[in-house]
């Protein structure tokens, strides 16, 4: 999809979020010279067009109890990393799974995914049984858990 | 927060609907009126129980980068590198892990070629090699939280 001006000019409207109002995408035309049909028409299309992932609530998982969060990455063989990562991002637990370089020889990981959890004890059970029951063993892994959070905003479009 | 508060954060973190009444739409499918979930949703938002409700962009079909990058940070100097790495405003988000390679952010920038730009900056301010591990091939992407 070609976003054209006016789409950056909704996405730069909307990033923060929708007017809590009854009629959000009326105020949000309002403000962008436009009507309401012409911004559900736009943002229907972006959303199509999977510029907006999705449309909704975005948490903050921290305030929410999960806390324990865990960075598991594998040196899988380049060969295998199809594999590995079909059955790692079927695990319910996974939220999220991404095959990344090597940065040899300091780091030889190139699959990562991410597993949150509200106790780090329930979190490495996870993480225990899908090695178990996948046959992973063979493929080295280290588990990072992460202490603080510094910083989580989304990012900022212009 | 209650069952309706909960009800509403699972529903919500799913979809929310493009029709110009939105909120009523969305109210009437967890059974309670328009007014009621805008101003839970209010509440939620203040208590910062809620990072946002809105969009959720896709940076690269924006036309932007987005990469992870690690910086193996020693213990006594990641207070002055994390104030250095978060000064960049195209520093999403910055965790601290329990890991050799102990500082972890995300660099979202209006353009691919700025990324890395904004690392050999960071390389300079910092003076730590900065390890950027673009994302190659994504196999799932299904964030939600159950509450």
């Amino acid at each position: 999809m070609v976003l054209n001006d006016l789409d950056y000019r909704l996405i730069a409207e909307i990033q923060d979020g929708l007017p809590l109002t009854s009629r959000p995408y009326n105020e949000i035309g309002a403000r962008l010279g436009l009507s309401e049909e012409q911004v559900i028409e736009r943002i229907g299309a972006l959303q199509q067009a999977g510029v907006i992932k999705r449309m909704g609530i975005i948490v903050r998982h921290h305030e929410l109890g999960y806390t324990a969060n865990a960075m598991v990455v594998w040196d899988v063989p380049d060969n295998q990393v199809d594999v590995v990562g079909e059955k790692l991002g079927a695990q319910p637990c996974v939220t999220l799974c991404y095959q990344r370089p090597r940065k040899l020889p300091e780091w030889p990981y190139n699959l990562f995914c991410m597993i949150h959890g509200q106790q780090r004890q329930r979190v490495l059970e996870h993480i225990r049984k899908i090695v178990d029951s996948h046959g992973l063993k063979h493929i080295p892994h280290k588990i990072l858990f992460s202490g603080k959070r510094y910083k989580q905003r989304g990012a900022k479009y212009q | 927060m209650d069952r309706i508060d909960r009800a509403i954060i699972n529903r919500l973190q799913e979809s929310f609907p493009i029709t110009d009444r939105p909120y009523q739409q969305a109210a009437e499918e967890l059974g309670i009126q328009e007014d009621e979930l805008i101003r839970r949703l209010k509440v939620m938002l203040e208590k910062k129980q809620l990072s946002r409700f809105g969009p959720l962009y896709h940076a690269e079909r924006l036309g932007g980068g987005l990469s992870l990058c690690a910086i193996r940070v020693p213990e006594d100097q990641f207070e002055r590198v994390k104030e250095q790495v978060n000064a960049f405003p195209e520093v999403a988000h910055n965790y601290a892990r329990d890991n050799e390679f102990s500082m972890w952010f995300v660099l979202a920038t209006e353009t691919p070629q700025r990324i890395d730009s904004v690392i050999r900056e960071i390389e300079q301010s910092t003076g730590y090699r900065v390890y950027n591990m673009p994302k190659e091939e994504e196999f799932f992407v299904g964030l939600k939280f159950e509450v």
